[in-house]
């Protein structure tokens, strides 16, 4: 008996080493193991967005541009679907049974799983959602969920307001604030005023039991965020003015680009062809957006403003003109011969027929090529340079200096830098040292490789209305009506030029008057308003030229720097020019006296019926 | 003389043990208040919950304690055969009398309460067992005498099994053998037992040619250690044999199980793939509950897996999620500390019995529990195969706390005699 006795030894060790064997798995499973504790929370908390309001753009008088427009998403969880009038419900939402079935099947299968609640159908109209909320108690298992959608009342500026749409997976692996299907801005304002605009979403965690049934606020929402509204941004845009260029550019191809000189808040862009912003909205996005992205002729959704560079064209003379005083080589008595072009290289570049030899103010009246044929040569073989380079160097880094070549930093969404040729770039093309004045003599009359976007355009122009500085130019005045908002910041600060001197500027600024009281643009009067302007003929080596014009009005005291460019349409005084004046007229005058023009500016139509005959070569 | 009486009664009473028992079961009962918990039904005592009724089953379970104790020691040694007939029969006229419900054919029904006569098979068979094994001219090593034993034990084994379809409540039989190897059961049925089991496992693992290949080589290298006489070679090719027989009888069995059957052995041994929402959702389910409940738990009433229905019978069977989620590591551990404390002051009680029926019959308490405690624990975190088997003081329902009662019980009162002579 004793000892079968000990045998109580054994079985309590099993006992023991039992009860040892669980207490060390408990303690993997629970204190080490964490894997348990996320997928019970997966499996037992929904957390539930709230979507902040997205913020309302206005315009510099407080017009609304944009603002929110509520729409209802259809949500389905499809465990919950019990006896269902399939054809009552279909009839409802106007979609066939095989359709039913199709959505039906979508949101059972993965990613989406019947105890999950998945979208039935995106964005309804609210008429839509008026009768179904009525008869929504008799469908078990579907329910409402509002979203909000951009509405554009004026139907304007859709380059510069942007789009919003669904955040893809790139983007929310990046940015973990954005979950997939999440509204994120796409492009313009939307996309650069994106954190602002967008507020900050909240969340609700709740339980939910095993029947995805909401069993209440996890720690009765201790662990809760309320959404913040987004912030609403004022725009320097005047809607009026940019509504006014919009009519002006229809049925034409090209852009506007406004800007008031003295604090460069952009006051008109356009960009043409455009398409109404409230296409890119709800439902019917994708189809829209297709549409417009296929439209290779008229490429609507392509911001020629600030996207597309053309050479400046004759419109370069001006900065010309600016660099030849400033390197000492050029004064307002400078006269050149002209011989119907530049005569040392055989009349090329051509020119027009008009008194010679001109001086600077007459020179820039007629936009002599000869004339700034010669400038140019003089400021490359500058003597006050040892050699040519160094002089080309100086000249390009004074255009730099003008925004040329070089991104504004503005804040619209895309902006293309443009160019000025460099000196390693023609060493690379013509040879080292095999490159001089006369090779590249074209770059003084803003053709050959230089390129610029209308928005550069509109700086240099408010550059010499300033006399020398500028603000980078911008979109935004306001956020949440503070101006001084840090993001802001930068468009508060002078940029200053490479050329300082006023009186350089009172030169230009006079050859500019000649422009409009006896030049290329005499015939383009503003009631009342003394203007400054230059005309330009983009050269085109794909079709015809484009016309350029470049103002800003009134002389003294500019309120309104603008450039426009109309492609193909030939001379800049025949289709920018009065387009630009208009503007300035509307802008400055608030009606407009030329009614015959605005007129016809307005039915033109340059793209489906070209009325114009390509006219001689003329600056 | 009433006084003295009433001393008599409780005098000897091992009162730790009655506290074990009253803390587990206060535990259970709010453990079953937190895990069907619900707002509508916060009173503690509501008669249409669950936590209302258990209340009830604790009370009348007190009741039974207080009767067992009143009731003379001779009562169940003199009646120990009569009470397992009685109840034997019970359990094999359920399935014919009883109402069925939800395809159980083990209860009978009183109005929105049922009994469960298998329940009680536990201690009857455990006072069949003292009664017959405490008989000094038995001694179990004699094979007729393992028989009987065997047979006492595998009759309401097979009756519930077989005729009830309950496989957790005929499994606990299997428990006994902790006491029979107190009683001097030969170690080599234990081996056997052992053998058996890891076999079992290795069978369904491992193809069983290769097992059969596996065993071959260990009996031939076996018989180049040994001395190579008539009789050792014949043992180790007997040995062989049976193990081959294990494994091929593994196979057959397994092939003949249910399908659900198969599933959970198959969850427990990992095979094949397991789908998480099907087969293998009420393990995974009961492992995320625990497992979520890290070092410290989510508190008293703040579980979410179990209250919110994602663990299934998560107040019966899976009642230890509750713990595991809402008390954590510390909690969970806590209670099978404590129901190993029971069960070890049981051993020791057993081990200070005078008589042997008293001994043999604390053993089986003791084993009971263990067994109890093992399954139903290792099944919640995946160490077990999935048996529908209560834990012993925790989970809801009457039948078993009425149960677990009478058999804690029952050896209270014995061990209150223990100094009186011997039976």
């Amino acid at each position: 008996m004793s000892q079968l006795s000990e045998r109580k030894y054994i079985i309590l060790g099993v006992f023991i080493l039992v009860a040892i064997a669980f207490i060390i798995r408990l303690f993997f499973i629970q204190v080490i193991d964490d894997s348990y504790k996320l997928d019970a929370r997966n499996q037992s908390f929904r957390y539930n967005t709230e979507f902040p309001v997205r913020g309302y753009i206005y315009d510099r008088k407080h017009k609304l541009l944009v603002y929110n427009e509520a729409a209802y998403d259809l949500m389905v969880l499809p465990k919950e679907v019990k006896d269902l009038d399939t054809a009552d419900f279909c009839k409802l939402l106007d979609i066939t049974k095989v359709e039913f079935l199709k959505k039906m099947k979508k949101a059972v299968l993965a990613p989406n799983s019947p105890r999950k609640e998945s979208v039935f159908e995106k964005q309804l109209s609210p008429q839509d959602y008026a009768s179904l909320q009525e008869r929504l108690y008799r469908f078990r298992g579907f329910k409402v969920q509002s979203r909000t959608l951009r509405k554009y009342p004026m139907k304007i500026a859709a380059h510069l307001l942007g789009y919003i749409g669904e955040a893809d997976k790139e983007r929310t692996e990046i940015d973990p604030y954005y979950n997939e299907g999440d509204y994120i801005g796409i492009s313009g304002m939307e996309k650069t005023y994106e954190k602002a605009l967008r507020g900050k979403k909240g969340l609700h965690i709740m339980m939910v039991d095993v029947n995805n049934r909401e069993k209440g606020s996890y720690m009765n929402g201790l662990y809760d965020t309320m959404a913040q509204s987004g912030k609403s941004l004022m725009s320097t845009l005047d809607a009026d003015l940019q509504l006014y260029g919009e009519q002006l550019m229809q049925n034409k191809i090209g852009s506007i680009v406004a800007i008031e000189p003295s604090t460069g808040e952009i006051l008109a862009l356009v960009s043409s062809p455009s398409y109404d912003p409230n296409l890119l909205v709800g439902r019917a996005r994708n189809k829209n957006f297709s549409k417009l992205y296929l439209d290779t002729v008229r490429v609507p959704l392509f911001n020629r403003a600030t996207m597309a560079s053309y050479p400046p064209g004759s419109t370069f003379k001006l900065v010309e003109s600016l660099i030849g005083q400033q390197e000492g080589v050029l004064t307002t008595e400078t006269r050149y011969p002209c011989a119907a072009g530049y005569a040392p290289l055989g009349g090329h570049p051509k020119c027009e027929v008009h008194p010679s030899p001109l001086a600077l103010y007459d020179a820039i009246g007629h936009s002599c090529n000869s004339y700034f044929s010669y400038v140019f040569k003089s400021i490359i073989e500058n003597k006050k340079y040892s050699n040519m380079y160094k002089a080309f160097e100086a000249w390009r880094n004074i255009a730099l200096s003008f925004n040329i070549g070089r991104k504004t930093n503005s804040d619209l969404a895309n902006e293309l830098r443009g160019n000025i040729p460099s000196i390693k770039y023609y060493d690379r093309v013509f040879g080292k040292g095999s490159w001089k004045a006369s090779t590249v003599i074209s770059l003084g009359i803003g053709q050959a490789e230089m390129g610029i976007t209308p928005l550069q355009n509109a700086n240099v122009v408010t550059i010499i209305a300033n006399k020398g500085w500028y603000y980078i130019p911008h979109i935004v005045k306001e956020i949440d009506s503070n101006p001084n908002d840090t993001t802001l910041k930068r468009f508060k600060v002078k940029q200053n030029t490479m050329i300082t001197d006023t009186t350089i500027y009172n030169n230009v600024i006079e050859g500019m008057s000649h422009v409009t009281e006896s030049g290329t643009a005499h015939l383009l009067k503003i009631e009342g308003v003394e203007y400054c302007a230059k005309t330009g003929t983009a050269e085109n080596p794909h079709g015809r030229d484009h016309s350029v014009f470049v103002a800003f009005a009134p002389k003294q005291n500019p309120k309104i720097a603008i450039a426009v460019l109309v492609e193909n349409a030939g001379w800049g005084a025949s289709w920018a020019g009065p387009i630009a004046t208009l503007m300035m007229e509307k802008y400055l005058n608030g009606k407009i006296v030329r009614k015959e023009l605005e007129e016809k500016m307005m039915t033109s139509d340059l793209i489906n019926q070209p009325k114009y005959v390509k006219p001689q070569k003329k600056k | 003389m009433e006084r003295s009486k009433n001393n008599s009664i409780f005098s000897d009473v091992d009162w730790f043990t009655v506290l074990l028992y009253l803390l587990l079961i206060t535990m259970g009962w709010l453990n079953i208040y937190s895990a069907v918990y619900n707002e509508d039904h916060h009173v503690i005592t509501d008669m249409t919950q669950k936590y209302g009724k258990q209340l009830l089953w604790i009370g009348t379970s007190l009741l039974i304690a207080l009767i067992i104790l009143i009731i003379d020691e001779k009562f169940y040694t003199a009646f120990a055969y009569l009470l397992y007939g009685i109840v034997l029969i019970a359990c094999i006229l359920v399935p014919f009398l009883g109402r069925e419900v939800k395809g159980s054919r083990s209860w009978f029904r009183f109005g929105d309460f049922g009994i469960q006569p298998a329940e009680f098979m536990k201690f009857a068979a455990n006072l069949a067992i003292a009664k017959f094994l405490s008989n000094q001219f038995i001694k179990i090593a004699d094979y007729r005498n393992t028989i009987i034993t065997l047979i006492i034990i595998g009759v309401p084994f097979l009756v519930i099994k077989v005729l009830q379809d309950e496989t957790g409540l005929a499994i606990v039989f299997v428990a006994f053998i902790f006491t029979l190897y107190r009683e001097g059961l030969s170690v080599n049925y234990l081996l056997l037992g052992f053998l058996a089991i890891v076999l079992f496992i290795l069978a369904l693992l491992v193809n069983n040619f290769y097992l059969f290949v596996i065993i071959g080589s260990l009996c031939i290298l076996a018989s180049l250690f040994i001395r190579r006489n008539a009789k050792n070679l014949f043992m180790v090719a007997l040995i062989g044999l049976i193990a081959c027989g294990m494994v091929k009888g593994t196979s057959t069995v397994y092939e003949h199980l249910e399908a659900h059957q198969k599933v959970r052995i198959d969850v427990l041994l990992g095979r094949g793939t397991v789908n998480l929402k099907k087969e293998g959702y009420n393990v995974n389910q009961a492992k995320i509950a625990i497992g979520s409940g890290g070092l410290l738990g989510k508190g008293y009433l703040n579980g979410t897996q179990t209250k919110y229905d994602f663990v299934p019978e998560q107040d019966t069977d899976f009642i230890f999620c509750t713990v595991g989620e809402e008390w954590g590591f510390v909690g969970s551990s806590l209670v099978i500390l404590l129901e190993l404390t029971l069960i070890i002051r049981l051993v020791f009680m057993a081990e200070r019995q005078r008589s042997a029926f008293s001994r043999i019959y604390g053993y089986g308490v003791a084993s009971i529990l263990f067994f109890h405690l093992t399954i139903n624990v290792g099944m919640t975190i995946g160490l077990a195969p999935v048996i529908g088997i209560p834990l012993p003081f925790f989970s809801y329902g009457g039948s078993s706390l009425w149960s677990f009662t009478i058999l804690l019980f029952i050896f209270i009162k014995l061990d209150s005699h223990r100094l009186a002579i011997l039976r």
